[in-house]
């Protein structure tokens, strides 16, 4: 019987458990051993110029080793000359020409948080006394803070641009399809901007010697970093070597190596000094990108029976101080506008705004949050407006089980799925009539606590860069244990257990004898890393591929070693053994094998570039409690189908649902990143910035389902980001349904209990008001 | 000053500047680095460890508090590498743990929590976590982990020969 | 982050702290649990030169009952009074209110001296001690003195010790009847400040984060000694009141949660007794 499928416990956690993992802060390598601390000095103000900066207090201080500003970077290279185009329409890169991003800023600051300086310290201490001295002399200029005022200003952000529209794509709506709808119905809604809160903030320690440049970075992509150090430093990439150590979480926002993470690297190779950083969370709520920021106008129209005919979603995407990600994350949500129905004209339109704030980028979903979000609110709208069971309106129109492969008006092919499937097993496994049932007994007596029951049937895309392919090399050792170099990066999800499981499942070595390495260029020069949800169906496949060679390399060779022909003999996975079929008493070991195979060895290493994005789908049903005086919100339940296909570790697929579940609903209840409207932060701490603890989350419900994908051997799609997917429009949507009875029809996120009362009361004084007329 | 303090059961002391954190003291001085520093505002529970028996948040408290004080980390709680806390046997069963970072105060934190209630219910636990913030697992299995462990006698604090091996060695 | 640079001082007893203090005049400071003070430190919003650590002052760690009234020793622990039999047969509201302070790390190390000369009116015990008629005994150069609660509080952050003297007891008569309490406190999540709280002891009424510090609902508090139900009562909560507006309330909001809160306190307590 495989491994693959079973609840096999981590490899990865006694170490993380008796000695704690080694983040960069806790590296205590040789070549730190001396290293000096970095302390970034900060923009403390939105936008403004920079007329002087003195560092000579700072320089007097005690342990200062430099101060470095922009004036010190002469020995890079100039930045390479662009259109400012970036990579075209949704390409995850940098708007660069006139939009540009500099490392220590230049002559102006742009969001609160912007590195200006950097001072290096002998102790971390010093390092913050230091930066105190450091008096940077700023002229402020007027700050453009929020949608509005980015879509209405008139002096542009940037020189050389127009306005502080930085990408615009489709064309305004015309009606089309709406006209034949019974019902349309529109709304404005705020997906809000959220900060990615990784428990370890960014971390970067480097080293210069001899013309190398070691760095260790807290990062999702140890090779991506090392492209991105090379452009930035202006090196070969064969003189830099990046490591990635255990990484405290990640979420998107630690792909590459970002703009502090580069000074770092610089400061080290200027001052020939090794050197370290780890942010504070105050410098990471302004200083690491943020997510989401979108405004959706969202449009739906139907008819009466349920059928819903035309949905138009325009998007504005607030992208901060800097299109760092170009147009990427709204045509992602495009891309996904339509979600997991058959809607017959679906319009969509993005355009992206710069504003004084953090830099926005990649969270959690990065772009396919926002369109479940949209459309899950309509789908709830539309529902209400012809009164008709959200649930009922929603199997109406979900896509058949036998229009698989089905291509979407939006672009996109869904490869396998069964939505109906996934929406009938959670409304079955949640008691969903006895639910309303509740709900209406609760109405009819008018009680203080009302029951809510929201629902967010979703598909998502992973791996939408497949193309990009993911390595794995496999080698046998002399001994008969096995070592996988893998291009993935886990950052928590656990991948050195499921690789090891595909060893053992594919050539009978233990879990226990599988040593997974990752994150180390020099070991492993080309590779991808993780985000996407790409790496079991890209990084997992490739080592299956790379084991299937290792194990028809390893019957040439015992064939040869047994005297006997390749046809006869047999892997016996269980025991782990080459034997002549049927004939135990000839078995060879794996170490025997690899002895025999001669200087050559066993290994074989995969790039498996011929995968596709898959899209994985599900259901989920959240049951909230409202307490309609004070509008508190209780989460009581939280039921789901999360399908990413095939299963290889249930334990791990779980894990990825429950923390992905928390995110989401932690977007619906309780986080945002707040300016004022002058741009300075007001969430900048986590006292402020609500993190969703275990006393606001129940236990969650989970269901199984798998409906594998064609388009890779393993039938996998990608299961990290799915769970955040669902559970926000699922919990936004049962919160509002709480109060719907009292004349709420929507609310914006988060729905604090100052929202949902507000709601409550202006619906209440609106109900009034219509009585009294 | 100098700074004397019991740490894992063996003394550790050092001139440290006066306004040496406690979770600073342990990370660079005595080189245990599981307690993690995760946030600036007494918020997040990484640097949790044991101050004579009661979690305390190591980055709110200076080292000269701690002076002549016991002290326990993750890395003093088993008493031997096949001898695991029942917390730590637990969190590994039930999968209470991803990235990592924020597991030593928070099983630093369910230590302290069933010394003091033994036999919580899952609301209790809940609650009594409600200072220790994780970002990956949900707390669905860190939740399961500890009410494990509460049946598994973590109070009393005895260990027992913990399995460390996903499956047994075979000869190669 | 790092507190700015300060000396450490330990006292050994309570006449040593009071006179490190006078040596250390405005700059000094005293420690005791450190989680009102250190914070602030760690964020450079507090620059004391000198911490004066009292935390080992064991004979102001205790709770006992004295003649008509229960004696609290200013440094017992958060933790101390939540687990306290006394306190749970004695003074229900206010064990139970201290078990809700922060989390349970910081109920280890805060304690109640520590946080009522903070006086940050969006804390609990400020207003649980007002609710019980507390009187508080301070000690400074020129001896001890008692200082009622009402008179304790005089704005954020603000409490009516002089420079340089310490919290010794907080004393509190005996309630009439103790189990006539309720402790509302509104969160948005299970760790928070409250964003209102209420805490009733018999007739008496007290108000969290409603102003600049704690407040008495004195209209509340007038209505029901003259016979009003609990519900007509509350009504009357904010009257007087000018609640700090933030991020989780407007002044409207903070205004409707004080009558709602207020209600269900004086319902619970009712239900209790």
């Amino acid at each position: 019987m495989s491994i693959l499928g079973t609840r096999v416990v981590r490899t990865e956690d006694p170490r993380l458990l008796t000695a704690g993992g080694t983040y960069v802060d806790d590296l205590r390598v040789p070549e730190l051993a001396t290293a000096a601390r970095v302390t970034f000095v900060r923009s403390p103000i939105a936008h403004a110029m920079i007329t002087g900066i003195d560092v000579s207090a700072a320089l007097a201080a005690e342990g200062v080793v430099a101060v470095l500003t922009v004036k010190d970077m002469d020995d890079l290279p100039p930045p390479p000359p662009d259109d400012g185009g970036g990579g075209g329409e949704g390409a995850p890169l940098p708007l660069g020409g006139p939009w540009s991003e500099p490392l220590l800023a230049v002559d102006r600051v742009r969001f609160v948080g912007e590195p200006v300086a950097v001072v290096i310290t002998d102790d971390r201490y010093q390092g913050e006394d230091a930066a105190e001295l450091v008096s940077v002399d700023y002229e402020p200029l007027p700050a453009v803070v929020g949608i509005d005022a980015a879509l209405a200003s008139e002096t542009p952000l940037f020189a050389g641009t127009e306005s502080c529209i930085a990408v615009t794509i489709g064309e305004a709506g015309d009606g089309t399809g709406f006209g034949e709808c019974d019902v349309v119905v529109e709304r404005t809604i705020e997906n809000q901007r959220l900060a990615p809160v990784p428990m370890e903030g960014r971390a970067v320690a480097a080293s210069w010697a001899d013309g190398k440049l070691t760095v260790w970075v807290s990062t999702q992509n140890a090779q991506i970093a090392r492209f991105i150090l090379a452009g930035a430093l202006g090196m070969d990439p064969g003189m830099i070597r990046v490591v990635a150590p255990d990484v405290g979480g990640g979420f998107g926002a630690k792909i590459g190596v970002e703009r502090d993470g580069l000074i770092v690297a610089w400061a080290a190779k200027h001052t020939g000094r090794s050197l370290r950083w780890a942010e504070t969370r105050s410098e990471n709520m302004i200083g690491m990108t943020h997510g989401r920021a979108q405004r959706h106008v969202i449009k739906i129209g139907g008819s009466r029976d349920g059928h819903i005919q035309a949905y138009r979603l325009d998007i504005v995407q607030d992208t901060g101080a800097y299109p760092r990600l170009g147009g990427f994350l709204p045509f992602l949500t495009s891309l996904m506008a339509v979600g997991p129905y058959t809607i017959p004209q679906v319009q969509t339109a993005y355009r992206v705004v710069v504003t004084n704030t953090t830099p926005i980028n990649a969270y959690r979903g990065a772009g396919r949050p926002e369109a479940t979000a949209a459309i899950e609110r309509a789908v709830d709208l539309f529902a209400a407006a012809i009164g008709m069971d959200p649930a009922e309106v929603r199997r109406i129109n979900l896509v058949p089980k036998d229009k698989f492969p089905y291509s979407t008006p939006c672009g996109a092919t869904y490869d396998t799925g069964d939505y109906v499937a996934a929406l009938d097993k959670v409304l079955a496994a949640a008691g969903y009539s006895e639910l309303r049932a509740e709900q209406a007994r609760r109405r009819e007596r008018g009680d203080v606590l009302q029951l809510g029951i929201g629902l967010a049937s979703y598909v998502e895309i992973t791996a939408a860069d497949a193309a990009g392919g993911e390595t794995a090399r496999l080698v046998v050792n002399g001994d008969g244990t096995a070592t996988v170099y893998t291009g993935s990066s886990a950052h928590g999800q656990g991948h050195h257990t499921a690789w090891a499981m595909l060893v053992e499942s594919e050539l009978g070595i233990p879990m226990a004898n599988v040593t997974v390495i990752h994150g180390d260029t020099d070991l492993i020069p080309q590779g991808v890393g993780t985000y996407a949800s790409r790496s079991l169906q890209l990084g997992g496949v490739a080592l299956q591929r790379a084991a299937v060679d290792v194990k028809e390399q390893a019957r040439r060779v015992a064939a040869d070693l047994m005297e006997a022909s390749e046809a006869d003999l047999e892997l016996d996975i269980e025991r782990g053994v080459w034997q002549v079929r049927g004939d135990p008493a000839t078995s060879q070991t794996w170490a025997d094998v690899a002895a025999h195979a001669g200087s050559g060895g066993l290994e074989a290493s995969a790039n498996f570039t011929e995968g596709q994005p898959t899209f994985p789908f599900g259901t989920h049903l959240a049951v909230a409690e409202v307490d309609t005086e004070t509008g508190k919100a209780r989460l009581i339940r939280h039921v789901t189908v999360d399908d990413a296909g095939t299963v290889v570790s249930p334990l791990l697929a779980e894990g990825q649902r429950h923390g992905g579940i928390a995110q989401g609903v932690a977007q619906a209840l309780l986080e945002e990143m707040v300016y004022d409207a002058d741009g300075n932060p007001v969430t900048g701490t986590l006292v402020d910035y609500a993190i969703i603890t275990a006393a606001e989350l129940p236990s969650f419900e989970l269901l199984s389902s798998e409906t594998p994908t064609t388009v890779n051997p393993l039938g996998v799609k990608g299961i990290g980001e799915a769970g955040t997917i669902g559970a926000t429009p699922a919990t936004q949507n049962a919160i509002i349904n709480a109060v719907s009875h009292l004349g709420v029809s929507h609310i914006d996120m988060p729905l604090t209990p100052a929202r949902v009362w507000a709601a409550v009361s202006a619906a209440q004084e609106n109900q009034e008001n219509g009585e009294r007329q | 000053m100098k700074v004397t303090l019991t740490v894992n059961g063996g003394q550790i002391g050092a001139e440290v500047p006066d306004r040496t954190l406690l979770v600073d003291f342990l990370r660079d001085v005595a080189g245990l680095t599981a307690a993690n520093i995760g946030c600036d505002t007494s918020s997040c529970g990484a640097c949790t460890v044991l101050l004579d028996g009661q979690s305390v948040k190591s980055c709110t408290l200076l080292a000269a508090q701690a002076d002549g004080r016991e002290v326990v980390t993750l890395e003093g709680l088993a008493s031997g590498a096949d001898d695991l806390h029942p917390v730590q046997r637990a969190f590994r069963a039930e999968h209470g743990l991803q990235c990592g970072f924020c597991t030593p105060g928070m099983v630093m934190a369910a230590v302290s929590l069933l010394a003091e209630n033994p036999s919580p219910t899952e609301e209790e636990v809940r609650t009594a976590l409600e200072g220790n913030l994780c970002r990956c697992t949900g707390y669905h299995n860190i939740v399961r982990a500890v009410l494990a462990a509460a049946r598994d006698g973590a109070a009393s604090g005895q260990n027992a020969a913990a399995d460390l091996a996903t499956s047994e060695r075979r000869p190669v | 982050m790092i507190p700015a640079p300060f000396t450490y001082q330990r006292a050994g007893s309570v006449d040593e702290a009071l006179g490190l203090a006078a040596d250390g005049g405005e700059d000094a400071k005293f420690l005791a649990g450190g989680h009102s003070l250190l914070p602030l430190m760690k964020l450079r919003l507090s620059v004391p030169e000198t911490l004066i650590d009292i935390a080992r002052l064991r004979e102001l760690r205790y709770i006992r009952a004295d003649n008509g009234h229960i004696a609290v020793g200013a440094l017992s622990t958060h933790n101390d009074l939540a687990t306290s039999g006394l306190l749970a047969r004695e003074l229900p509201l206010l064990a139970h209110a201290a078990g809700r302070v922060g989390d349970p790390q910081v109920r280890h190390c805060g304690t109640i001296g520590g946080s009522l000369a903070h006086a940050d009116s969006a804390a609990d015990l400020p207003a649980v001690v007002l609710a019980l008629d507390a009187v508080l005994v301070a000690r400074g150069p020129s001896g001890s003195r008692e200082i009622d609660a009402g008179s304790f509080f005089r704005g954020l952050f603000e409490s009516a010790l002089d420079p340089g003297e310490l919290l010794t007891e907080i004393r509190i008569p005996r309630p009439q009847t103790p189990s006539r309490w309720s402790f509302q406190k509104f969160t948005k999540r299970a760790i928070d400040w409250a964003i209102v709280g209420v805490a009733v002891q018999g007739g008496s009424v007290a108000l969290v984060n409603m102003g600049q510090t704690p407040i008495r609902a004195s209209a509340v508090e007038q209505a029901l000694a003259g016979g009003a139900a609990p519900r007509e009562a509350a009504s009357r909560a904010a009257e007087g009141a000018i609640p700090p507006e933030d991020l989780n309330a407007d002044r409207g909001y903070r205004e409707h949660l004080a009558r709602v809160l207020v209600a269900r306190a004086l319902e619970e307590s009712a239900a209790r007794a």
